[in-house]
């Protein structure tokens, strides 16, 4: 035991030599899904990440990257955590090329001081996402909100990035241009590995101007017009109106859809009307309005902790119908009642359970929802448990078939041969 | 042919019908280069696979043979993608060209890699979709190809490049076996392999099965001509529709020399003297198109337009587009050789980039035609020469070379869209650090390591790929031992 005892301050000595700034966890505030880290880290640059993830492999050491830690609390706790590295003093945005629509930006920086910044030009980042939430989380987690529909997740606007591999080896991928074909596109693969693959430290994104306005056409159906919903939504995403988002909710109390109309001020107007009368020509007999307010059905998802698990369905929109139909049966088979929300035009719904709901429950609304889905060979869909109690995971599987799965491994097993980041994420170990 | 390809021919054979295979040497060397010419290398043998599981079972066997394969779709790649390998198997997709199915309301279309890009929106059509990437060669070349290449086209500039348009691939690994990346939707499950696998030009596996993603097709199109004096006039036309908030579908420029070329191939009847035409198409919903088209025009005009013309309808579009269309091929006109060049600056470099490019070509004596992406800074550089004169040749490849330095050093990239293939492995070092390199090669060591697979393309030196060592459960012993605290 002896030599175990003073192997903790070697590792401390090392961490602090590759970053000054170097603390020991607190139990409280630092535990990811109860597991409690060694050290919490804070680089300042690359470099020092560089020299924190050499350190950590040097020591045989779990590192877990975090940024604001919004998204930590969704997917199962880590197997193990020694470090973990907290990018928030990597906050700047690097470089805002207005003219070229592009924006280079270190992984600590907020969504919110990014947006100030590009909304200076009449620019943004068209992510939907909190502004709370770190760039590099964002990426990480491949979060996005209603307008994906239009214009995808992360991996569809990032264009350029640099990561820290597990062996503390730096490497870039992309550049600072949209057109770009040259390499492998890493930023796609580090798109929404959660950190397992290893560490973002900065971002470069393609931007877009701010549209001049946007408007908002709901529609409310009656809580039995679910085919009648899912025929207009299905219209909404199919018209040449060019909607940037497609969202349904859907509760105890209400079945909601919002069709999210951007552009100039007479063109929006004209789009809206029209638009209108297609969800009415669609069936039922709807209440549409315009709003100039969002519609924030992704608002309606708890905040990670607070539900008892959220699950995604993904789906080709003619299957619509039978997917709300599914999760009504999987809903009535463990007796309880999903909020249902998202962006349902592009093919993507959550259903989140109520804190109430229990372990066993939870596993049998799942189980039924893939079993009702049917989700073959050919893959059409999926069904993800994105967050629920660990016991849930481990019952339910996070992913069911997951296509590509021995590939994924096989290039965990690349970048990070020693299972050391993020042990325990993605389903991995 | 070696012993080993050899030994191939009758389990081959066995495999896909004796048709199928091709081992007469005539017949082999009509498949020795693909769209860029100037590299060529006869494959061994030639296999013409029907169906998915004759593809697998092809890998499966140069897998366990040990011997290098090569897809190709329909040969129009400009880098040398699909340069077979003298001791390989070429495996020409092109009998795999089934449209498998259409869902328009997911729209959604499955496709097999052999059909063509274009007929894929043709058979959309009736629907009212279309499929979005549309490279200039998109008449001939095969969707399988196109996801190789992680192709653009004039209109990527606003719906993006085949990796924004793919959902799902059906894809044989470099050990034989069929697999699919992506669910089809659109929406990630774990590692993104199917973004990683676009554009990888062929070095991560073969492709078997496209699921794309179709779009409505806009209410309207305009297609606005605007003729300029000088290239820079246009970059700022093009720098002031950007800065108004507009993304065009298209923004295209040639200068005074592709213009000539483009007159004397198709008589595209472009305005007499023009030192620069630009050429701007505005997609979507009619009540958008009408004011953004009203601020486009504003923004020729002040930018110093000598002419500017516009058209709604198709036909009056496609005389529009039938310079810019025809611009490679016709500078076959003015010039017996030319090399294609493909670099990408930031767009606000594009006017300082053409300058330099011009001094290049002044000083080396060689002239060079710009027709370019101008939305999204793509440059097609022609790099003329004469392959009769003595040192042409050399010069003109030493000046394509120059121009792809320029591009780096204002920040931009080696290729935007043909890829880097054979041809420009050599540029990569310049772009990238041993260590990027290196990473991105970890992809390629996880689907085949034994490097089978297109091999010798995009990468300038291969990593050779370790064992992978096991995994990790237990928190660290420190931690166990309940010493973390200890400060």
């Amino acid at each position: 035991m002896d030599t175990e005892r003073t192997m903790v301050p070697a590792i401390r000595d090392a961490l602090v030599a590759a970053c000054p700034v170097v603390r020991s966890a607190d139990s409280a505030a630092d535990a990811i899904g109860g597991v409690v880290p060694s050290f919490v880290a804070f680089p300042a640059s690359t470099e020092e990440a560089s020299a924190l993830l050499r350190a950590a492999a040097a020591f045989d050491l779990a590192v877990v990257p975090r940024g604001a830690g919004t998204g930590l609390g969704w997917g199962p706790p880590p197997s193990a955590c020694d470090l973990v590295i907290d990018l928030q003093a990597m906050d700047q945005v690097l470089e805002h090329a207005a003219g070229d629509l592009v924006a280079r930006v270190q992984a600590g920086a907020t969504i919110g001081h990014l947006a100030s910044v590009l909304a200076s030009a009449g620019q943004e980042l068209v992510l939907d996402v909190p502004a709370d939430a770190t760039v590099g989380g964002v990426v990480a987690t491949g979060t996005a909100g209603p307008r994906r529909f239009r214009y995808g997740a992360p991996r569809d606007l990032l264009i350029g990035i640099t990561i820290v591999r597990a062996d503390g080896v730096v490497a870039h991928a992309g550049g600072k241009v949209v057109k770009n074909v040259a390499g492998y596109d890493l930023g796609k693969l580090f798109s929404g590995s959660q950190g397992t693959l290893g560490l973002i430290t900065e971002a470069t994104f393609r931007l877009h101007p701010r549209p001049a306005v946007a408007a908002w056409v709901t529609a409310d159906y009656g809580l039995s017009g679910r085919a009648r919903v899912a025929a207009a939504v299905a219209a909404a995403a199919g018209s040449a109106l060019v909607p940037s988002a497609v969202e349904l909710a859907w509760s105890a109390a209400f079945l909601r859809m919002g069709v999210l109309l951007e552009g100039t001020e007479s063109g929006v107007t004209e789009r809206v009307s029209r638009m209108s009368e297609l969800i009415a020509s669609a069936g039922g007999t709807p209440t549409v309005a315009r709003s100039e307010g969002p519609f924030r059905s992704w608002d309606l998802v708890p905040a990670a902790g607070s539900p008892a698990a959220v699950v995604r369905v993904s789906f080709w929109l003619s299957r619509l119908a039978d997917v709300l139909e599914a999760l009504a049966a999987a809903g009535a088979s463990a007796g309880l009642r999903p909020m249902v929300s998202g962006p349902a035009g592009a093919g993507m719904l959550y259903a989140c359970l109520d804190p109430g709901v229990s372990e066993e429950d939870t596993i049998r609304f799942v189980r039924t929802l893939r079993d009702r889905l049917g989700l073959s060979s050919e893959p059409r869909g999926s069904v993800a448990v994105l967050a629920a109690p660990p016991a849930v995971i481990t019952a339910a599987g996070a992913y069911g078939p997951v296509p590509g799965e021995a590939l994924m491994r096989a290039v965990k097993n690349q970048f990070d041969p020693g299972h050391r980041m993020f042990p325990g994420r993605l389903g991995g170990s | 042919m070696t012993t080993s390809t050899e030994a191939l021919v009758p389990r081959l054979r066995d495999i896909c019908g004796a048709g199928n295979v091709i081992t007469d040497p005539l017949e082999l060397r009509t498949y020795e280069c693909d769209g860029l010419t100037s590299h060529r290398s006869v494959p061994a043998l030639v296999v013409l696979p029907a169906t998915a599981g004759e593809v697998a079972a092809i890998v499966t066997e140069c897998a366990a043979a040990g011997v290098p394969f090569v897809a190709r779709g329909s040969g129009t790649g400009l880098s040398g993608g699909a340069l077979p390998r003298q001791d390989g198997v070429l495996i020409v997709m092109s009998r795999m060209r089934a449209i498998v199915e259409i869902d328009p309301v997911s729209r959604r279309a499955v496709v097999e890699p052999g059909v063509t890009n274009l007929s894929v929106s043709k058979a959309a059509a009736p629907f009212g979709l279309f499929y979005a990437p549309d490279p200039s060669s998109q008449v001939v070349c095969s969707v399988g190809g196109n996801v190789a290449e992680n192709s653009g086209g004039a209109h990527c500039l606003k719906h993006g490049f085949t990796v924004h348009h793919v959902t799902g691939l059906q894809i044989v690994t470099p050990s034989g076996e069929l697999t699919w990346l992506g669910d089809g939707t659109g929406v990630t499950t774990g590692y993104d392999l199917l973004g990683a696998f676009t554009g990888s030009e062929g070095t991560l596996g073969i492709v078997t099965k496209i699921v794309v993603k179709l779009m409505p097709l806009p209410e309207v199109v305009h297609t606005l001509l605007a003729a300029y004096t000088t290239t820079s006039e246009g970059g700022r036309a093009v720098s002031d529709i950007i800065a108004a908030g507009i993304v065009p579908a298209a923004i295209e420029m040639m200068d005074a020399l592709s213009i000539e070329a483009a007159e004397a191939a198709v008589h595209c009847n472009y305005p007499a003297g023009a030192g620069a035409v630009l050429i701007v198409e505005l997609d979507g919903p009619a009540s958008e198109v009408e004011a953004e088209l009203s601020v486009v025009r504003a923004i020729c005009e002040a930018a110093g337009a000598t002419e500017i013309r516009a058209a709604d309808d198709p036909a009056e579009r496609a005389v529009i587009w039938a310079g810019r269309k025809s611009a490679f091929a016709a500078v076959g006109r003015i010039s017996p050789s030319f090399i294609v060049q493909d670099g990408v600056v930031p767009r606000t470099s594009l006017g300082a980039v053409l300058a330099q490019i011009a001094s290049l070509s002044e000083a080396a004596g060689i002239r060079v035609a710009n027709v370019f992406h101008a939305g999204d800074g793509n440059l097609h550089p022609l790099v003329l020469y004469d392959d009769a004169v003595p040192g042409q040749e050399t010069a003109a490849e030493k000046v394509s070379g120059q121009i792809l330095d320029a591009c780096l050093e204002a920040g931009g990239s080696i290729t935007g869209e043909h890829g880097v293939g054979v041809d420009k492995s050599r540029y990569m070092p310049k772009m990238f650090t041993s260590a990027d390199l290196d990473t991105m090669q970890l992809v390629r060591c996880a689907f085949d390591p034994a490097s089978l697979c297109n091999p010798g393309k995009i990468f300038p030196t291969p990593r050779l790929c370790g064992e992978v060592p096991g995994r990790r459960r237990a928190p660290h012993p420190a931690v166990a031992a309940g010493q973390a605290e200890i400060f």
